[in-house]
């Protein structure tokens, strides 16, 4: 609200702050408010006030408040708008957090800050660097908000497309990193898995109408409904093969296959969709041995016409194999050497070695699991390849 | 991502003279140097941790013994060829960045307020989160 009636997200963010402080420390004294939020509200929007009041340069605030201000700040609102404001401011601010003029880490920060509403503290645990690093790391990112003058309005029907897919993008990398911390000793408080889940689940009541918005809140169910199963007692890694299908959450399975089915049916039919409907094929599978590749690889087939993601090529092959046998799947795989974004990638050595081990080839997959743990930067991952080849090297010494 | 800097000293990639050797205002240069590299990138938001280490002379190399027991088999090392001095972690977008902080450091002044261009080790920290197999 403050930051749409004032167009200054970053003093809107600390008058709030200064809000909840003063509540923190009175209410418990002075007792509830009759209207805690409309308490809130005035008492932001006082220290509001006098925060614009203290900057200097009435010159260049009003100048900057010019550019700032929407077109629609220039007509009075109609009586019945309240509602939709609401709606929209919380959609404004999930576009200036993700805005392609941040780095990715500033936008995951800002809008964790912003829209999650975690302290910076919180935020700070959860990537494991130091509140002050992140304290700078959040301001920093307002600093460069406010400097590039970016209106808070709604994007223009044309970029509204482009700047959605980078909010996504920023959802689903806070959603991915939260498997960095189910993995091993969990010093972490906040499960950014389930922060990714939430932000998600309010964008999609905020655009109901959005298939790609739902597909991805169906991919992080469908992918979070197997959390439990994905890593054993020690924090090692499971692959999905091996995964005790019993501990799936079956009701974040049926919610995601609902919303998924719902979304393409509706379609456009985007990258997230398509994903998701491939992590609900893995999900209604009652055994690895009954999964329904043939579909999964149509699936693959589409994605990868439409992303030109080389990692989705790379999940191509590995479906291919399923299908047709690891020898068509390595020649998949050996037609993705000559793409430099794959070059030397772990990735790539890992599905090798996968495919090698189908194919019964022992020494060939040893060495591909051997040079793909060479190459990750995830901790799990290096545990699971090393494991992987070392027990492939056992069965194939002589005993 | 996360880097780790490692600020190795030895014999043979260095061609300066040690610090004890460095005139006073030589070694505030130095020091100088690092506090402000160190101030910019917690400015930046890419700090996570930055130390410097005691001296060879207070270190030591330790094995299990006999039961567990600690059994310090080298050190203190007086005169040794090669140590590690201190390090950072950054958390930074790109690979290429981590180098780009790396070569800086590796510009810290020494005697005659020259650049020392010492060696900078970067290494990955394994902090990705991992892929489902």
């Amino acid at each position: 609200m403050l930051s749409r009636r004032f167009g200054d997200f970053a003093t809107a963010e600390d008058a709030v702050q200064e809000a909840l402080l003063a509540a923190a420390t009175q209410w418990p004294v002075d007792g509830l408010p009759d209207n805690p939020r409309g308490w809130l509200v005035q008492v932001a929007y006082r220290r509001m006030i006098e925060l614009v009041r203290a900057e200097a340069a009435r010159r260049d605030r009003e100048d900057r408040a010019a550019r700032r201000e929407g077109d629609d700040r220039r007509t009075a609102p109609p009586a019945d708008e309240a509602l939709a404001t609401d709606r929209d401011d919380t959609l404004v601010l999930l576009f200036l957090c993700c805005h392609p003029t941040l780095s990715t880490a500033s936008a995951i920060a800002l809008t964790l800050r912003a829209v999650g509403g975690l302290s910076t503290a919180e935020i700070a645990r959860a990537f494991l660097v130091p509140e002050a690093t992140m304290a700078q790391r959040i301001s920093r990112a307002k600093q460069r908000i406010r400097a590039s003058g970016l209106p808070f309005r709604m994007p223009d029907e044309e970029e509204r497309q482009d700047r959605l897919a980078t909010v996504l993008h920023v959802l689903y990398l806070i959603f991915t990193e939260g498997h960095t911390a189910s993995l091993g000793a969990d010093l972490r408080r906040v499960d950014l898995s389930e922060e990714a889940i939430r932000l998600t689940r309010a964008m999609h009541a905020l655009l109901p109408d959005d298939s790609e918005v739902a597909g991805l809140l169906a991919l992080m169910l469908l992918t979070d409904a197997r959390a439990a199963a994905r890593t054993g007692p020690s924090g090692e890694l499971i692959s999905l093969a091996d995964q005790d299908r019993g501990r799936w959450d079956a009701a974040a399975i049926a919610e995601g296959t609902t919303l998924v089915t719902r979304a393409m049916a509706r379609g456009p039919v985007g990258p997230y969709q398509l994903q998701a409907a491939i992590a609900a094929l893995h999900d209604e599978a009652p055994t690895a041995a009954a999964t329904d590749w043939p579909q999964i690889l149509a699936l693959y087939q589409v994605l990868e016409r439409l992303s030109g993601n080389p990692v989705v090529s790379l999940n191509r092959a590995v479906a291919t194999a399923m299908v047709h046998g690891p020898a068509a799947g390595l020649d998949a795989l050996a037609a993705l050497d000559a793409d430099p974004r794959l070059a030397g990638h772990h990735r790539l050595d890992a599905a090798r070695a996968h495919l090698y081990e189908m194919a019964g080839d022992r020494e060939r997959a040893v060495t591909h699991y051997r040079a793909a743990a060479g190459g990750t930067t995830s901790l799990p991952e290096q545990r699971y390849l090393t494991m992987r080849a070392a027990r492939l090297a056992t069965l194939g010494a002589p005993s | 991502m996360k880097y780790m800097l490692l600020m190795q000293f030895s014999a043979a990639g260095t061609d300066f003279p040690s610090i004890d050797t460095w005139t006073p205002e030589e070694i505030q240069a130095h020091i100088g140097f690092m506090i402000e590299t160190n101030g910019k990138l917690a400015a930046d938001g890419e700090l996570v941790q930055a130390e410097g280490l005691a001296g060879p002379q207070q270190a030591r190399i330790v094995r299990a013994g006999a039961g567990g027991a600690p059994v310090v088999t080298e050190g203190p090392f007086a005169e040794t060829k090669e140590f590690l001095a201190g390090w950072w972690i950054v958390d930074c977008e790109t690979p290429e960045r981590a180098v780009e902080i790396a070569a800086h450091i590796s510009t810290a002044p020494g005697p005659g307020g020259r650049p020392l261009n010492m060696p900078i080790e970067v290494h990955p920290v394994m902090s990705a989160p991992p892929q489902e197999m």
